[in-house]
């Protein structure tokens, strides 16, 4: 008897510590970042970091104006071309391709979303920026030499590809059949009930989808660090190589470790990325609260 | 009874689905503008046998379908993909479960009307008006039409279903056990509004209750492992069946 | 609609269809049996990218495992029978958002620490950088699963005497065992892919590490420090090939464990 109430009481404290530990964590590194960003905001105020857009760490200018332009523009892109397409792909794969196709494509989808960044960013270096450079580039009448803003946010929308889709095509094929019936015994055609019924009743799946993979899209950082080009400066047209937030870190982290100024600006940055994300999924989570409780599917 | 015209014919049909044989040489006629039943136990194809109409079926896989379905003299089967909207169109169904469409009451009944017709604003409300007060909803929902309809007890949401249904004009009405889901109280509402809409549409009702198909029914088929086993007028089938089977059926020995 | 899936297969297709050209190509016996041998500048680097694989595995696994045990106990802690669901919720925004940051935030923080303590870049510290990655993923997809076990069943062991503790243990993890086991494979395919966190903590080295205060490379940090340089692209290759093996292999137990497990499950 005894041992029994010994080993429940020291498996529920252990998990209990475990959920504690995890907790702290969350708090732990949101603290750490601040703090450690808080040396680069004792000097420089938050608009003149936000706003400027001279970076010269070496003179101590942190302006981060290019950077988050570059992180609207791929992250933008990326999702502007990732969606429409993943949502049609996901509507084909489960509404109109026949049984077979759908039993393969599926898994295909699931491995693609486990590949890790730094292959696909392999790629994009080696295929994606050679054929921006030499084809798209002087097709749009400009001079590129491929690592660019364009090649980070195409490799980035082929990235969130697998997620969206994925998503989707769970939340589709969890509306009932008869509600489908429903649409069609009036006389709609396919396409109709798809527009006004499958998408309706998946919206707060759809819309969970596109957070994550805004998510994804906005922290990417090895695969987007190998092909945007690393340079610091306001953009004048897609094809001119940049920096992202997240591709920042890793390229200047090693430089700028040793200064303890030019370490915090980097942590700040990271800072801003963490805070970023727990806003999006704060909002997100807002958003599908209210959507579920307006439609209850 | 014995002049008037059938809406719905059926010549040798024949239905595998997963490749079983689940309707085997089905004839049968359903009168116009009178309410037929489809009786027979659970699980011997009468919901095939009713989405089989309207050409529901095929939106499901490995099914195959047989044979001649003639309405108005028409054999559907016959009929292009691209014309099944307007096949279904004639045929409003009704579920056993009520399935809402996930938008508002007023959006529900008007969304066949705004898929066929360029009607303009104001004469979709009007026909959205007439068709809740045809199934008796009109007076529980009117101040708040913009709701969602997923809000509304069952019983409304058939009704709801029913009025979204004979909103595009159908000529018939397509029923898979509609009261089975529902309260009596709202099972005996959906009872008397089909006994009122059979004046002005074809209904079909499949029911596995005979005391349901006693009291509204016209004319009965008894369907049995798929098989058509009689078929007549309401007043020959419960009083003078012919078969062994049926009056084993009635008689409750087989259900 | 049919462009856009052709669109994506397409692209992924192509994807796959280059590494597995470029790095077949590359991966001999020797390049999997050796760490890189070095050769004066100028000629490629020979050997090949044990020291990779092997770092890989030294530091995903036992990440893994200590994040799977830790996850597995904040999953079952999470259900309503310990805590309130506000505070459970609020707990899983947070796994949430810690899984949703870039990983690179991970490996800064366990960096800074490192540095803090006085250590220097190692397979140790990876390796908690890794965990510290996958803790929530896998916790959250345990979660997932856990929760999805009907009530009647716990309430079924409780009204034979058991406690919390023991139904958790006992019933709860026996019916969610697929989807335990999937979230499992999902982090251990995240650890060993990803670079960002192990980047500036695991440091990098030729050779294999002989104890956990070692640098050591990695499978995707080999890729990422050879990438661009024009002699060193078919290790960068191979090292894509074995990564995506892995990740093919881990897609495909996944797969087959959850159906196996299905069995048993109660509906």
């Amino acid at each position: 008897m005894n041992t029994r109430k010994l080993r429940d009481n020291i498996g529920t404290n252990l998990m209990r510590i475990a959920t504690l530990s995890i907790s702290f964590l969350f708090f732990l590194i949101l603290i750490l970042l601040i703090y450690r960003s808080a040396l680069v905001l004792g000097t420089h105020s938050i608009f003149d970091v936000l706003f400027s857009s001279i970076w010269n760490p070496d003179n101590n200018q942190f302006g981060l104006a290019a950077v988050l332009i570059d992180t609207i523009l791929v992250t933008g892109i990326a999702l502007l071309v990732a969606i429409p397409i993943s949502l049609l792909s996901a509507v084909y794969i489960v509404e109109y391709a026949p049984l077979r196709l759908r039993r393969t494509i599926r898994p295909f989808i699931d491995v693609l979303a486990g590949v890790p960044s730094v292959v696909y960013g392999l790629c994009a270096f080696l295929f994606l920026a050679p054929f921006v450079k030499d084809i798209v580039a002087p097709w749009f009448g400009v001079q590129s030499t491929g690592l660019c803003i364009f090649s980070a946010s195409m490799i980035l929308s082929i990235m969130v590809f697998p997620i969206i889709i994925s998503l989707c095509i769970e939340s589709f094929d969890a509306i009932p059949l008869s509600l489908k019936e429903a649409s069609l015994s009036v006389g709609a055609t396919k396409w109709e009930t798809v527009k006004k019924v499958v998408f309706r009743a998946s919206a707060p799946s759809i819309m969970a989808a596109i957070l994550l993979g805004f998510g994804r899209a906005f922290g990417e950082t090895i695969a987007v660090n190998m092909v945007i080009g690393g340079t610091v400066r306001l953009p004048s047209s897609i094809f001119n190589p940049g920096e992202t937030l997240a591709s920042l870190i890793a390229s200047k982290y090693g430089e700028l470790m040793s200064i303890p100024l030019h370490e915090s600006a980097l942590m700040l940055v990271a800072l801003i990325l963490f805070l970023v994300v727990l806003l999006f999924y704060f909002l997100g989570s807002l958003l599908l609260r209210r959507a579920k409780k307006r439609w209850n599917y | 009874m014995s002049m008037e015209s059938y809406q719905i014919e059926t010549k040798n049909l024949n239905v595998h689905y997963h490749k079983n044989h689940v309707l085997k040489n089905v004839d049968i006629k359903i009168p116009a503008k009178q309410l037929t039943a489809v009786i027979g136990p659970s699980g011997c194809g009468k919901t095939t046998l009713l989405k089989s109409f309207n050409r529901l079926l095929e939106i499901q896989e490995e099914v195959k379908i047989e044979g001649q379905i003639l309405v108005d003299g028409e054999n559907i089967l016959d009929r292009k993909g691209s014309e099944i909207p307007d096949i279904r169109k004639k045929m409003g169904l009704l579920s056993q479960k009520p399935y809402p469409l996930p938008m508002s009451i007023r959006d529900n009944v008007a969304y066949g009307l705004r898929i066929h017709s360029n009607k303009n604003k104001g004469e979709i409300e009007k026909t959205v008006k007439h068709c809740l007060q045809e199934v008796g909803l009109w007076n529980e929902v009117k101040d708040r039409l913009h709701d969602p309809a997923s809000r509304l007890s069952v019983g409304q949401q058939q009704r709801l279903c029913l009025a979204r249904a004979i909103a595009v004009q159908p000529e018939v009405l397509l029923c898979d056990e509609p009261t089975s889901a529902l309260d009596p109280i709202s099972a005996q509402q959906i009872e008397k509004l089909l006994l009122k809409l059979k004046k002005d549409y074809t209904v079909v009702l499949v029911t596995h209750t005979l005391r349901q198909a006693k009291r509204v029914a016209d004319y009965v088929i008894f369907l049995y492992f798929g098989m058509v086993i009689e078929q007549g007028t309401a007043d020959e089938f419960f009083n003078n069946p012919k078969n062994p089977e049926t009056k084993a059926y009635l008689s409750g020995e087989i259900s | 609609m049919i462009a856009s899936v052709c669109i994506v297969l397409g692209s992924l297709i192509v994807i796959f269809g280059l590494v597995i050209m470029n790095g077949a190509s590359s991966l001999t016996l020797e390049m999997i049996t050796q760490t890189p041998i070095l050769s004066p500048p100028g000629s490629p680097p020979g050997g090949g990218i044990l020291n990779a694989i092997v770092g890989s595995l030294l530091l995903a696994l036992p990440a893994t495992g200590f994040a799977s045990i830790i996850g597995i106990g904040i999953a079952l802690f999470l259900q309503t029978d310990f805590l309130q669901p506000a505070v459970s919720n609020t707990i899983r925004f947070m796994l949430d958002v810690l899984w949703g940051i870039p990983s690179i935030i991970y490996g800064i923080f366990c960096l800074m620490i490192m540095i803090y303590i006085g250590m220097s870049s190692s397979l140790i510290v990876g390796m908690i950088a890794l965990t510290m990655l996958e803790i929530p993923i896998i916790t959250r997809c345990m979660d997932e699963s856990i929760k999805m076990v009907p009530i009647g069943l716990r309430e079924g062991s409780y009204s034979l005497g058991s406690t919390k503790f023991e139904t958790a243990v006992r019933v709860v993890r026996r019916q969610a065992f697929p989807g335990i086991l999937a979230g499992i494979l999902l982090g251990l395919g995240r650890g060993i892919g990803d670079a960002a966190s192990i980047l500036f903590t695991a440091g990098f080295s030729n050779r294999i590490p002989t104890s956990i205060f070692d640098s050591t490379a990695a499978l995707p940090t080999m890729i990422y420090n050879l990438y661009s340089t024009p002699l060193g692209q078919s290790k960068a290759f191979a090292a894509a090939f074995i990564l995506l093996i892995i990740v093919l292999v881990v897609s495909v137990l996944s797969r087959l464990l959850t159906r196996r497990f299905k069995k048993h499950i109660i509906k």
